[in-house]
């Protein structure tokens, strides 16, 4: 994972005194998905997103990093609707959905999101979990619905899994399943959050392949990661956040071997140190 | 468990011969000391100073035999009421520990007056919602009042639904928030989180708790004969009034007993499955 080790501790020659002084995120192809300005949210007086700014393009892949604590999962549910803003705006393919009168249900429904836990319906069969938006939500068939979400597991390795219960599913597989519930909405955007760091080592591999998979097909992503040779491999831009905004973005090569900024120098040395780069 | 053979080593040996040992042994003990407490029991009552007169007046065979028609045909009313009561109950709980979860200010009220009822109708007797519904609402004169057999069930539903409200909303609450997120997040509104994701797995979480009061409430319903319906109860008073004799009492208890079996173990079951669940099994 390491051809050559990053050149992160200690300060280097290359410290940009300005913040952001790599390319700016709206390098990738296609048109804005996703447009965040000036997010601002706080948890009992305490401020987890502090003016925020992030753009994804459409088949982008945007990996968040940063440390526990540093909004990246806030963020996320910020996007999703989950949480009320406290300042800012969203815009999601250019309608701005944190608009008052905005029904976040009908948001939701647009951008697919997977959890650290899974949180898969332990009450609903693996067909069950991943037909029941498809079929309450967009008013599909159960007939039509049950087709897709088969077609979906086959391609993941999961169709002879469709009638068991998540509780019989290993966590690699119920990730997997968790992600496929998502997908089955067909969202125009994906969000993903830590959703290998609940996983034994040797499953983290069969959900990184999903996504790697996921990428090759043009989905548009944002995830929030621990796993920086994942990111390196798979974003096409890294955004490292702390105390609440992003500190330094670009593409993985420059944010992850060069970092201009001291934050995240300091962060990836402390990766670097846990030894897990 | 396939059966593999294999010589146990000495160690276990000793260790399986010990067991069995152990377990004959607490066998033992605990047929001993069943047949000594169960003897004890026996003499004491049956050489009390008294007992021939109890027998007389709480065990005579041919006045249960007499009584057990009157009491059987009150016990109908009971099995019948206590299934519309049932229903009435779980319906009503149901929906006032739902409208308890609405949110937003447009519901206030709602959530105002459900919350409401909770609290007076699981503060009030039971006695004084009966007397209040089945001497009261007929003294209104109103066109159509049901008879007062409609009105002891509704005031028994009532009062029901405001614990089982409670046991439904604990049961709710007991679903984690990750549930909903995830609900939400796939796009559900709040009522289809509600009734395919949430309800479901707090049903049957709560399911126990719920049949216990069911068996709690089978004895409760008797108390509409206060207002005049004839119940067992009520049908083994009348029959020992005209004996001056307790048998009917016994025949009626023993009854209730019976019926209460099926419903009592119904509630293991479920409990069972419930902690076999739990354990993920």
């Amino acid at each position: 994972m390491d051809p050559k080790p990053t050149p992160t501790a200690g300060p280097g020659p290359n410290v940009g005194p300005g913040p952001n002084a790599g390319p700016g995120p709206n390098a990738g192809p296609g048109p804005e998905v996703l447009r965040c300005r000036g997010l601002r949210k706080e948890f009992g007086g305490q401020v987890v997103l502090d003016g925020l700014d992030l753009t994804v393009a459409e088949h982008q892949v945007v990996a968040l990093i940063g440390a526990s604590g540093s909004g990246k999962s806030t963020l996320l549910r910020c996007v999703n609707l989950l949480e009320e803003l406290h300042d800012g705006t969203i815009e999601l393919d250019g309608e701005e959905i944190s608009a008052p009168g905005i029904d976040p249900d009908k948001v939701r429904r647009r951008i697919g999101m997977v959890f650290q836990s899974y949180n898969l319906f332990p009450h609903l069969s693996v067909l069950d979990n991943v037909t029941l938006a498809p079929r309450r939500v967009h008013r599909r068939s159960r007939a039509e619905a049950e087709t897709r979400a088969r077609e979906l597991l086959d391609r993941v390795g999961l169709a002879a899994k469709a009638d068991a219960y998540p509780d019989r599913l290993s966590g690699g597989q119920q990730q997997r399943v968790a992600i496929v519930r998502a997908l089955a909405n067909s969202p125009r955007l994906l969000l993903l959050d830590e959703v290998t760091s609940a996983l034994d080592p040797e499953l983290v591999g069969e959900v990184l392949t999903m996504i790697r998979d996921l990428k090759a097909e043009g989905m548009t992503m944002v995830l929030a990661t621990h796993e920086m040779g994942f990111a390196r491999e798979v974003a096409d831009q890294v955004c490292f956040l702390d105390a609440g905004r992003v500190v330094e973005s670009g593409p993985p090569e420059q944010v992850l071997a060069h970092p201009t900024q001291p934050r995240t120098r300091q962060f990836l040395a402390r990766i670097i140190e846990a030894n897990r780069l | 468990m396939s059966t593999v053979l294999h010589d146990p080593s000495p160690a276990q040996q000793a260790r399986t011969a010990y067991r069995r040992r152990q377990t004959v042994l607490s066998v033992l003990i605990a047929a001993a000391s069943t047949a000594a407490v169960g003897t004890l029991l026996a003499v004491t009552v049956t050489g009390a100073p008294g007992w021939d007169r109890v027998q007389q007046t709480f065990l005579d065979p041919q006045l249960a035999r007499d009584a057990l028609p009157q009491v059987l045909t009150g016990l109908w009313l009971n099995v019948r009421l206590l299934v519309c009561c049932a229903i009435g109950a779980l319906l009503l709980g149901l929906l006032i520990a739902v409208l308890r979860t609405l949110r937003g200010p447009v519901f206030f009220p709602i959530r105002a007056l459900a919350a409401g009822y909770t609290y007076a109708f699981r503060g009030l007797p039971l006695i004084i919602v009966l007397y209040l519904l089945t001497f009261g609402v007929p003294g209104l004169r109103l066109q159509g009042t049901p008879s007062v057999l409609v009105l002891g069930g509704l005031a028994l539903i009532l009062t029901y639904a405001g614990y089982l409200a409670e046991v439904f909303r604990a049961g709710i609450e007991s679903v984690h928030p990750s549930q909903l997120a995830a609900a939400r997040s796939l796009g559900l509104t709040h009522r289809q989180t509600m009734r395919h994701v949430v309800l479901p797995q707090a049903l049957r979480r709560v399911a126990p708790p719920l049949l216990n009061d069911v068996v709690a409430l089978q004895k409760d319903v008797g108390l509409v004969s206060l207002a005049g319906p004839i119940d067992a109860v009520r049908a083994a008073q009348i029959a020992s009034a005209q004996t001056f004799n307790y048998t009917p009492y016994i025949v009626a208890g023993v009854l209730f007993v019976l019926l209460a079996i099926p419903l009592i173990a119904v509630t293991d079951q479920v409990t069972l499955r419930a902690a076999r669940r739990q354990s993920g099994g």
